[in-house]
């Protein structure tokens, strides 16, 4: 008899797999099977997240050999704190979003679809989670490709046509980046012979000066700063977010951007040592640079938005710029800010894209305007939002203030005082952009305007259903909770920045 | 001199063509032409890849015949991976574009760009059959 425990690793990408086929199938007897099969797999999946954590805190590394070939020679699957960490965020986020799917799916695609958009969520969850897992090289590129042609399905099935332009223009930038990274890998090849993750960190130490390192490094750092929107290349991210349907907004903005992160952090801690980051390129400082004109202009941008989904785009944008300024850093702190801000921002941008597809699912508008005296009409939705914009803001006892604290921490402890004031000043500008919102939802009368008309007629609270509201409140719920509980992330990422920055 | 164009002339035509791949991406206007753009870039690094595996005077990596010098086999093998995952993407995309074409009624970047602009944000249309009515489309 074969030991399934022993199998998690890999099992927990086979049944996100194995489903994706099995999906479209059984949508064809019955369309709403697709969805139970959904929500079923991405339950156990997290149930697998968390039996692997626990058995990750008790014996340290798990490293799984697939087909039982001997790595370097075979593919390798790791867990340590890093990514056992990564991966019960992607999981959690994606039973939660699957959970919340069904009527707004219902609503926003067309019934013939339904099916297969089941099947194609699985094949991103599939893809994001075996990024997160694989210990490989080669096996990575071809992760990021699954996840990324999901996405661009995803995107593509968006109500409006310009979903389809910003897939398009997504799909070109997207292959870019995955490109550079097939060429980094080739250079990594070409001087070490080896794909594996944990070899190459023995092999490449003496190479470091090495030109062929140094491009293999820059095409990396490039290709990943595009697939996780780093600032001067975040140009396909507020389109992709804006015109994709709700809920896929919600899982990509609290998924896809984080685990680029986390192959960013990957290759630059564990691929490469930290001596290489600080002594043989600057690429700190140009990390640092860019990530801290991505907090401002991220946030400035935001400002000036209409429409709330493209609001909150570019607000992402400014808090992957914390997650880069936090790594960047290179101190202990920091790193574990970096890492808190990860899962913290999954949470508050997962429900405030939540309750915006709540919004829609109800009234059809996207535009700022259309929140006005939502604050009557939907008052558990609107409370779940103004939790999640305070904790984007970074008030005391929620998630977001807990990272900017360990960030700004951070940046004292490296010396460099004046990231200080640039996290101020965009909580600032987030506390602008925020609270004109929160303004109009609690103190301004409703819409009347022709085309939220209808909906302003109903006098009573309507809110969404709840099949949308349990998920969107649960995670509003763990904006406080972890923000009071900070202890219990904050363990896992201490842990795993001292992995990243001491060795493994 | 010399060695460093003729020696090493593989690297020189796969460098040669993905700059040709990549403008076209960038620069073309034509959706079919970029993504055709994007086949000549992926192309590239493939052959890129082949090239690094070569041996001099290697032959084909098979054991039984005790292959004392081969060629590294492993490169051919990544690259068969690879090029499953560039024809996927071009499928996409092909995919892609019938339906921007459908929408638009045309695969110009510049005037899909300028129709997108000119429409204002109206009031979406919440329905469960075709999401797109629009009038340009060329029946």
């Amino acid at each position: 008899m074969i030991n399934i425990t022993e199998h998690l690793p890999v099992l927990i990408i086979v049944i996100s797999l194995m489903s994706a086929a099995i999906i479209p199938i059984a949508g064809r007897f019955n369309r709403h099977y697709s969805w139970y099969i959904t929500v079923a797999v991405t339950f156990v999946s997290f149930l697998i997240s968390i039996s692997l954590l626990n058995r990750v805190l008790n014996t340290g590394k798990i490293s799984y050999w697939l087909g039982g070939w001997q790595p370097p020679w075979g593919i390798e699957y790791v867990l340590d704190y890093l990514n056992i960490f990564i991966l019960l965020i992607v999981s959690f986020i994606a039973f939660i979003v699957s959970l919340y799917a069904r009527h707004s799916i219902e609503k926003e695609i067309a019934e013939h679809k339904i099916s297969t958009f089941y099947s194609v969520y699985m094949l991103f969850i599939a893809g994001l989670m075996g990024m997160t897992l694989t210990g490989d090289l080669f096996n990575l590129y071809v992760f990021i490709e699954i996840s990324s042609l999901a996405a661009y399905t995803l995107i593509a099935v968006g109500r409006k046509r310009n979903a389809l332009m910003a897939s398009y223009n997504y799909l070109i930038l997207g292959t870019i980046a995955a490109t550079f990274i097939l060429l980094g890998i080739g250079y990594l090849y070409m001087v070490t012979g080896t794909l594996n993750m944990a070899d190459l960190r023995e092999l490449l130490p003496p190479l470091y000066e090495s030109k062929v390192v140094l491009t293999a490094f820059a095409f990396f750092t490039v290709g990943l700063s595009l697939k996780l929107a780093l600032f001067p290349l975040h140009i396909w991210l507020p389109n992709a977010y804006t015109h994709a349907p709700s809920v896929v907004s919600a899982i990509m903005a609290a998924t896809s951007t984080k685990v680029g992160a986390y192959v960013l952090l990957r290759i630059m801690f564990t691929v490469f040592k930290v001596e290489f980051d600080l002594e043989v390129v600057p690429v700190t400082k140009i990390l640092l640079v860019l990530s801290s004109v991505a907090i401002i202009a991220g946030s400035v941008l935001a400002i000036a938005q209409t429409n709330i989904k493209r609001m909150l785009a570019y607000s992402s944008v400014g808090q992957i710029g914390y997650i880069v300024l936090g790594a960047a850093l290179i101190n202990q702190t920091a790193m574990t800010g970096s890492l808190i801000h990860i899962l913290n921002h999954a949470i508050m941008k997962g429900t405030l894209f939540l309750v915006i597809g709540a919004v829609v699912y109800k009234t059809g508008i996207e535009d700022i305007s259309g929140l006005r005296g939502m604050g009557k009409k939907m008052p558990y939705s609107m409370a779940a939002f103004t939790i999640a914009a305070l904790s984007m803001i970074g008030i005391p006892l929620t998630v977001g203030f807990v990272s900017k604290w360990y960030i700004a921490m951070g940046a004292l402890n490296a010396g460099m005082w004046y990231f200080v004031p640039i996290i101020l000043l965009s909580s600032l500008l987030t506390a602008v952009y925020f609270w004109r919102i929160i303004e109009s939802i609690y103190f301004e009368d409703a819409n009347t305007e022709p085309q939220n008309a209808e909906y302003s007629q109903i006098r009573n609270p309507d809110d969404a259903p709840l099949g949308m509201l349990i998920p969107t409140l649960i995670l509003a719920g763990l904006c406080l909770f972890f923000g009071v509980a900070a202890f219990l992330p904050v363990s896992i990422a201490e842990k795993a920045a001292s992995m990243l920055l001491g060795g493994m | 001199m010399i060695e460093l164009i003729i020696g090493k002339y593989t690297y020189w035509i796969s460098i040669t063509l993905m700059m040709i791949g990549f403008y076209a991406m960038i620069a073309k206007g034509n959706l079919i032409k970029k993504i055709i753009g994007m086949n000549i870039f992926q192309t590239a690094v493939f052959l890129f890849y082949i090239s690094t595996a070569m041996v001099k005077d290697g032959t084909a990596p098979i054991l039984w015949q005790k292959a004392n010098l081969y060629v590294n086999p492993l490169p051919h093998v990544l690259i068969l991976t690879a090029i499953v995952v560039s024809v996927s993407v071009t499928a996409v995309a092909l995919a892609l574009i019938i339906r921007i074409y459908k929408a638009y009624g045309t695969i110009e970047e510049e005037q899909i760009l300028k129709m997108a602009n000119e429409t204002p944000n109206p009031k979406l249309v919440v329905n469960k059959g075709e999401p797109f009515q629009t009038p340009n489309t060329a029946k």
